[in-house]
């Protein structure tokens, strides 16, 4: 019992990392995309997406799920998502990478924003230019100052990516939850938990060597 | 030809004019000294060389190439400011150097960068010409700390190596000392005098009386965004004309004691 429990809750432990991993791979750029958005002096350009990550952070991310995979349906009377467990999955990963995307927008602000203005203004009088100027000197302080918040947000992300089970996309949690139907047992889904527990315990290490890595300048 | 001439430079920030028609001259291999008290404007000016900031009115004329008119819009492209900017260094009062380099490759990093723009191949020069720097500035054994390991005063010379490193017609110093503990001064001084010995063309924004006077070649004393007068340090220094310039030197020698 033990043995297929375990392989089942693998199985679904192959939908959350694939929820997990896809999400970072598109969240992460386009965090900085909006990052550099709202910072804009083109008011065009920044007041939307101000207004974007307001919505996006003032609501929850179970609700969003709903509204980007049903909202669709509603307003033009189609699905656009597809059909079937595929298209489920696309709908939430676009959720989850609209709202990681936002977040990890702001930690970004923050991390360029407390850059001083004297590290510009080093690489100008230097004949540097903006971009040789964000690529060589500030980017490496900025993912020195971003890795702290940047761990704990990525983190979150792993327990989260369980909310995406309100459309019916399998993960782990769901693995071990219809063991309460078919088996009438409880523990398989106490047993996800140490799941979560040991990938966030590899995520933990991996930042603290970055961390360390990026220890010798200040 | 005067390697500089500055012409009618005006600059307001908001409704406060900080620069009023500023206008002055002087030749290759001369060190000037702006002194003056705070709010004088003497930060702005030098933030204008440098095109960190842009003057409202006049001219900057480097060689007799004019390289920042306010008539002549086309001047004011990223490009052509980079490239003007490479006729001036700066020293800044908080070094601002790059934390994540080691100081030879704080003084590497512009030039490389230049090398690799202008498709020069490596051949060693850049690496070269950044250790003789340091080396000049007593700073053999620190080339490869990185900034936080150095002391202030090491700092600042690491920065002056990498000012120096892309070989500009005029080196500018922001109150090069004013960040320094009392004890440190005089080594980033000292490299200073050294340079000013062999005929580097500076403008130095300082506070360090005895310096500008011992250094200079000529001294600009600045009070409230005019210059108020300006002549050889015996002249500032021993027998100023004008009453504001007294007041500002009885006030240092009161305030040194």
């Amino acid at each position: 019992m033990f043995v297929s429990v375990t392989l089942s809750l693998l199985q679904g432990f192959w939908g959350t990392f694939k929820l997990f991993s896809l999400t970072l791979v598109f969240a992460l750029p386009l965090g900085l995309l909006i990052s550099l958005g709202s910072m804009s002096r083109l008011r065009v350009v920044s007041y939307p997406l101000k207004f974007l990550i307001w919505v996006i952070r003032g609501t929850p991310l179970l609700l969003q799920l709903l509204i980007f995979y049903y909202g669709p349906g509603i307003l033009f009377g189609t699905n656009i998502w597809g059909s079937g467990d595929a298209g489920r999955f696309i709908a939430a990963l676009v959720s989850f990478v609209i709202n990681y995307a936002c977040y990890f927008s702001e930690i970004y602000r923050g991390g360029i924003q407390s850059i001083p203005v004297g590290q510009y203004e080093a690489g100008y009088v230097l004949g540097m230019s903006k971009g040789e100027i964000f690529r060589k000197v500030v980017l490496l302080q900025v993912i020195k100052r971003i890795v702290p918040p940047m761990a704990n947000e990525i983190i979150t992300l792993v327990k989260d990516t369980s909310l995406a089970r309100v459309i019916a996309v399998y993960e782990i949690i769901w693995n071990g939850q219809k063991f309460i139907k078919s088996e009438g047992i409880i523990w398989p889904l106490f047993y996800t938990g140490v799941f979560y527990l040991v990938f966030s315990g590899l995520l933990t290490v991996l930042f603290d060597r970055l961390e360390k890595k990026l220890d010798y300048f200040r | 030809m005067p390697i500089l001439e500055v012409n009618n430079i005006r600059k307001s920030f908001g409704s406060t004019e900080v620069l009023k028609d500023i206008s002055f001259s002087m030749e290759e291999g001369q060190a000037v000294s702006i002194i003056g008290s705070s709010g004088s404007g003497k930060t702005t000016l030098l933030r204008c060389l440098n095109f960190l900031e842009t003057p409202d009115a006049g001219t900057i004329t480097v060689r007799g190439e004019k390289l920042f008119d306010t008539a002549d819009a086309a001047g004011r492209s990223d490009a052509r400011i980079a490239e003007n900017r490479l006729h001036f260094g700066l020293v800044f009062q908080q070094f601002n150097l790059f934390p994540q380099y080691t100081a030879l490759q704080n003084v590497m990093l512009a030039p490389q960068l230049a090398a690799q723009k202008a498709k020069i191949p490596d051949d060693g020069s850049i690496l070269a010409k950044a250790r003789r720097l340091l080396d000049e500035m007593g700073l053999s054994d620190r080339m490869n700390n990185y900034p936080h390991q150095l002391s202030g005063g090491q700092q600042q010379r690491v920065a002056i190596a990498r000012a120096l490193a892309l070989s500009p017609d005029i080196l500018c110093f922001d109150e090069p000392t004013s960040a320094l503990d009392p004890e440190l001064t005089g080594e980033v001084l000292k490299v200073i005098r050294a340079l000013a010995d062999n005929n580097t063309t500076m403008i130095i924004v300082t506070h360090e009386m005895s310096f500008a006077r011992d250094v200079s070649d000529k001294v600009i004393f600045m009070d409230q965004g005019v210059i108020a007068e300006q002549g050889t340090p015996a002249e500032i220094f021993g027998d100023p004309k004008e009453e504001r310039t007294k007041r500002f030197l009885a006030s240092y020698t009161r305030g040194a004691m």
